[in-house]
């Protein structure tokens, strides 16, 4: 784990920048921190850090205009911070290029999974597995072979096109756009019925129980996650 | 019926000022003062003097404005107008001729000090606010402008007769004697007749009046001196009233005139006015104040146009002069009710006009004159004669000798009696002796007489006697023979014939009056159970306009007030929104002073509707219109009091539904404040309970957390962080509350799995839930819901964590979702004590809680309600029952379900395409 990772704190609220610096530096983690969007941009353009925490509820301009600005020149991972009952603004983040969201309140230990995700993540993309491994579950990306407990499970094109981008983005969430774009492509984009039926196929088939997911968790009104089982 | 007692004095022997003296007193204090210059003639300098004080006030330094000044190009009257402020006139047309009126509207909108405007008496163009130039200087001492006036003598209402007798001229602009009253001041502008007639001869009188130019001879000698005597009279009078109004209200003691009133009764003669005018001279004289009565009969319903215009002039000619009107009604005994009111109202004198005789019907009507005059015991009767033969009817009579009752009905009545008798008497003439056929004939002209009155049944007399004669007396079957005894039975039967047909008609009359009235009574009654049935405002109003408009065969419409005073027509019979300008402006005017306005009225008489004020204790709530055919000349006495009368209980009636809409506005605004402080006490209570933990926990940890071992530390963290949860749960009920209260709450749906958002909001609550079991069942055919699963969540959510509140802690909660009947129904059991019957639609509730007080725990409030809000906002149900058999609770929810779109053909077809692969 890259502990000395830099991360900026965009927020304007000095009692969440305190505890953040407290607990993320305990974790090793160096912290920037911003308390306006302005400040944000600039810190985040002079400092390159390597993950930037952003508050959508800035004082001097929107949260989702500071991502827009960021993402015009960088590709850092940025994690939101949004209150509950927004699921719009979050996945206008997300569709602005946010990589993932936390809800507030949030516990650290939360935070701290996206943070490591999100390195990860970074680390992973430069190598591109081809196999991923979740508990007992075995995903083959090159021959496109999934088997659980040694089992091997018949999944259809759409569905393991399915299974194989969440597991690769295992952790992060994924929006439902993204997953209609990618696999059924941008002109089924508000199909969501499509998803909510394969998805149920694929939890079938891999044992999943709704009630308690193991695999795939969803995020109601924004997209799914696939657990990191580490 | 309006009129008051200015001079009303109730305590004679207390030294005390009246308060009544010093009401007016304060009330005149705030109007503007009147000042008149007058003068007995015209030519004597009025507006000259009115002019100089109005420079010498300017000079003073007080603001002067020029309302209206005739100087008929005299140049040292207009020279005396420089320097002053001159509004200029407002242009009417009027038949094809532009007219200068003074521009009252200018005037009350520059509100100066004194306005100066000439000529009292001058009567508007037609399409003018008022008719008269009074009423404009009435409306601005309202508002608090002084006014200097001009006035000559001859204009003075109560000497219009006098004047006319003086100088052979009738003058048409006449000024009610009670606004003579209104003068703070008056000036008398006194030049003798000699002066006078040789400035005329100078030629330095403009003689553009119209008395001076009707007739050269008015400036006669002997006309000027009377006329200036009457002037000079009517300024000492002015005075010794100045003195009397001084001393009453500064207590000075005295022998003031008491409570004594004068009458004076008034019928449909042309005299009435004559009457009217001699009444107010003699009140002023005694410094009485007085009473005009007008007794309805059903008499009055058969009168011509003009002798109804005759009651309705006189009685506003009263009411102007400053007379307290009274109507009465009877159908009979005239002196009797007269004399009751009299006796009543303390009339101490009697003013009636003396009836011009008649040759013979004296016999068969009332002689109310003669009555009064006989019976009076407590007061003076002046009886005043008719001044020339223009006056054709009594004064007051019950005349029932009018020439009708022929129409062909009665005539064939009349021949079919008498030919019956004729038939009757041939038939009895063969069994009884002759004499007594005669007697059959009396009951033809007995029947005639009751049955169509008094020419008949004379007409009746003469065809009895005629076939008597004819066929019954020797010789028979000629008229040739004429006995003596035969010219008896003519006569008696003439007799019969007038005694009956009167007392018949007397008795015909009575009935239909009272049948007038009674229809009249049941009118009004019936209107008042419609209204009074009426609940709302609307109803109300169009039962009002309905009821009018069918009443009084009119078009009506009904105004009130909405933002700011202006009005709006809010119910109009026949259905109808437009009204010219004139009768808008009547409509205002009427809302803002409270007097009828608009036609045949004092105010715009132009209007084509008249507008009544609806009055009530609390102010004026609206206006009521009406608007008649265009052959109606003006409305009668009955009409305008039954107008009167349906306009009052309108009033009534929009005020009540008013207070009942107050009244309740009232209670829920109570009701709301109550509630708002019940929920402001229980959110506090619910914010803070878990505050004190969190606060408690943290100050330990911070002022002790070194001494404890890590164990009880760990407990105090754990504390301050379920209680942070808590606090957060309960905060966000409460911003799901505050949206669906203000209606903001749109589900965003989206095509879910019931066992995802029950596993979730599982998963929450089991955290908290400690060692309470918690079982799900959820039927596997279950299709995805459309839904919006965050808000469903919180609904599985909060019905869980209400269930773990109530039950104990090892107690079992079970959540068991089903498909049943095409819907979805998810149950959550507990086994804790459950909700009692009456309370469970209350539990809903968002002010259950509060009701509830303090003694439940934290932040159950709102909880359930706002699942009702959700689940509503989905087309569902939620509802509270008992759970199995009898013990805990069971919240059931049911969904309705939708059909999930089918997936493309394609997509199915390329299902299997892949699994080959996954064979390898």
């Amino acid at each position: 784990m890259t502990c000395s990772a830099k991360i900026l704190v965009i927020d304007d609220e000095p009692q969440i920048r305190r505890f953040l610096r407290i607990s993320l530096g305990a974790q090793g983690y160096q912290l920037e921190e911003a308390e306006t969007g302005k400040e944000g941009i600039e810190k985040c353009a002079l400092d390159t850090p390597d993950i930037v925490i952003l508050d959508l509820g800035l004082p001097d301009m929107d949260g989702q205009e500071v991502l827009r600005r960021i993402r015009d020149w960088s590709d850092v991972p940025v994690i939101v911070l949004s209150v509950r009952r927004n699921e719009e603004d979050k996945v206008t983040a997300l569709d602005n290029g946010a990589n993932d969201y936390v809800t507030k309140p949030f516990g650290i230990a939360e935070l701290v999974a996206r943070i490591r995700v999100m390195l990860r993540n970074r680390t992973d993309r430069e190598t591109s597995p081809s196999e991923i491994v979740a508990g007992d579950l075995h995903i083959d990306l090159a021959v496109h072979r999934v088997s659980l407990a040694g089992q091997l499970i018949k999944l259809t094109k759409k569905e393991f096109a399915l299974l194989s981008l969440l597991a690769r983005n295992a952790g992060r969430i994924v929006t439902h756009q993204q997953i209609l774009g990618e696999v059924w492509g941008p002109a089924q984009l508000h199909e969501t019925h499509y998803l909510r039926i394969y998805i149920g196929h694929l939890r079938q088939k891999l044992g999943d129980d709704p009630l308690n997911p193991r695999f795939i968790e969803n995020e109601p009104g924004v997209g799914y996650r696939f657990k990191m089982i580490c | 019926m309006k009129g008051f007692d200015r001079r009303e004095m109730t305590n004679q022997d207390d030294k005390r000022p009246s308060p009544d003296a010093l009401l007016e007193q304060t009330r005149q204090d705030a109007r503007g003062k009147l000042k008149i210059f007058l003068g007995a003639y015209p030519g004597v300098g009025k507006t000259y003097a009115m002019l100089q004080a109005a420079q010498e006030r300017r000079k003073e330094g007080r603001d002067v404005v020029v309302g209206v000044v005739e100087t008929h190009g005299r140049i040292e009257t207009e020279n005396l107008l420089r320097g002053l402020e001159v509004l200029p006139r407002k242009r009417l047309l009027h038949r094809g001729r532009v007219f200068g009126e003074m521009d009252i509207d200018a005037l009350l909108w520059r509100k100066p000090d004194i306005a100066i405007i000439d000529e009292l008496a001058h009567t508007n163009v037609t399409g003018s606010r008022h008719d008269k130039r009074y009423q404009d200087i009435d409306e601005l001492l309202d508002a608090g402008i002084n006014v200097y006036t001009t006035l000559n003598i001859q204009h003075l209402e109560s000497l219009n007769d006098i004047v006319a007798r003086i100088s052979r001229v009738r003058v048409r602009e006449t000024l009610p004697d009670s606004f003579l009253e209104k003068a703070h001041e008056i000036e008398l502008i006194d030049l003798p007749p000699d002066d006078l007639l040789q400035r005329l001869r100078d030629g330095k009188v403009y003689i553009i009046d119209q008395v001076g130019r009707a007739l050269r001879h008015f400036f006669s000698k002997g006309n000027l001196t009377a006329l200036r005597e009457l002037a000079m009279r009517i300024a000492a009078e002015r005075i010794d009233a100045q003195v009397l109004d001084y001393m009453r209200t500064h207590a000075v003691s005295g022998p003031w005139p008491t409570q004594e009133r004068l009458l004076v009764c008034i019928n449909e003669s042309p005299v009435a006015k004559k009457l009217i005018r001699s009444a107010k001279r003699m009140a002023e004289r005694q410094r009485l104040p007085w009473i005009a009565v007008h007794i309805e009969t059903p008499r009055d319903d058969r009168l011509s146009d003009r002798e109804k215009d005759n009651i309705s002039q006189a009685v506003r000619l009263a009411e102007q002069l400053g007379a307290e009107v009274v109507t009465l009604q009877a159908e009979a005994h005239l002196a009797r009710e007269i004399m009751q009111l009299a006796a009543k109202r303390n009339v101490t004198r009697l003013l009636i006009g003396r009836p011009r005789r008649r040759r013979w019907s004296g016999f068969f009507r009332e002689n109310v004159a003669r009555t009064l005059l006989e019976k009076s015991v407590d007061f003076d009767v002046t009886v005043i004669a008719p001044d020339d033969d223009r006056a054709t009817s009594s004064m007051i009579s019950s005349d029932v000798l009018r020439f009708d009752g022929w129409t062909w009905h009665n005539i064939c009545w009349t021949v079919g009696s008498v030919t019956a008798a004729t038939g009757l008497a041939v038939l009895t003439g063969k069994y009884l002796p002759l004499p007594n056929l005669s007697l059959i004939y009396l009951l033809a002209v007995l029947l005639s007489a009751i049955r169509c009155g008094l020419w008949p049944s004379i007409f009746a007399s003469i065809l009895s006697f005629l076939s008597y004669n004819f066929f019954f007396t020797v010789p028979y079957y000629s008229f040739s023979v004429f006995h003596r005894e035969q010219l008896i039975t003519i006569i008696f039967f003439l007799i019969v014939s007038v005694i009956v047909s009167n007392l018949a008609g007397r008795l015909r009359l009575q009935v239909e009056a009272m049948r007038t009235s009674a229809k009249r009574t049941s009118n009004l009654y019936d209107f008042s159970r419609k209204i009074a049935a009426a609940a709302s405002l609307d109803d109300v109003l169009w039962a009002a306009v309905h009821h009018v408009a069918a009443t009084l065969d009119c078009q009506s419409m009904v105004l009130l007030p909405v933002d700011q005073g202006n009005l709006q027509i809010s119910a109009a019979y026949p259905p109808d929104d437009q009204l010219g300008l004139k009768d808008w402006g009547a409509a205002k005017w009427c809302g803002e002073n409270g007097k009828p306005a608009g036609w045949r009225s004092e105010t715009l008489p132009a209007a084509e509707w008249l507008f009544m004020p609806m009055k009530t204790p609390q102010g004026i709530v609206g206006v009521l219109g009406v608007h008649f055919k265009a052959d109606q000349r003006s409305l009668g006495p009955s009409q305008r009091r039954l107008l009167e009368a349906l306009v009052d209980q309108v009033a009534i009636a929009v005020e009540r539904t008013n207070l009942a809409t107050d009244i309740e506005e009232a209670r829920l605004l109570t009701e709301t404040e109550q509630l708002r402080s019940a929920l402001l006490s229980s959110v506090s209570h619910d914010l803070r309970t878990p505050l004190v933990s969190i606060i408690g926990s943290a100050t330990s940890l911070a002022s002790y957390g070194e001494m404890m071992s890590p164990d009880d530390r760990h407990q105090l963290t754990q504390t301050v962080l379920e209680e942070s949860e808590r606090l957060n749960r309960f905060v966000q009920n409460l911003l799901d509350m505050t949206r669906l209260g203000y209606g903001a709450l749109q589900p965003k749906k989206e095509w879910s799995d019931v066992r995802e958002i029950i596993g979730r909001a599982v998963q929450q609550a089991c955290k908290y839930a400690q060692d309470r079991d918690i079982s799900v069942q959820i039927d596997p055919v279950i299709q995805p819901l459309f839904v919006d699963p965050v808000l469903l969540e919180q609904v599985v959510f909060n019905v869980l964590d209400n269930a773990v509140k109530h039950t104990a802690a090892n107690g079992h909660i079970s959540i068991v979702a089903k498909l049943l009947d095409h819907k979805v129904n998810i149950a959550i059991i507990d086994d804790g004590p459950g909700i009692p019957g009456q309370d469970r639609e209350a539990v809903f509730d968002v002010f259950y809680r509060v009701k509830a007080g303090d003694r439940q725990t934290a932040g159950t409030g709102l909880g359930l309600s706002i699942c009702r809000g959700f689940v509503e906002a989905h087309g569902g149900q939620i509802k509270a029952l008992a759970g199995p058999k009898g013990l805990g609770a069971r919240i059931e929810i049911t969904l309705p379900i939708a059909e999930i779109p089918a997936l493309p053909k394609h997509e199915t077809d390329d299902d299997e395409d892949f699994g080959g692969k996954n064979d390898l």
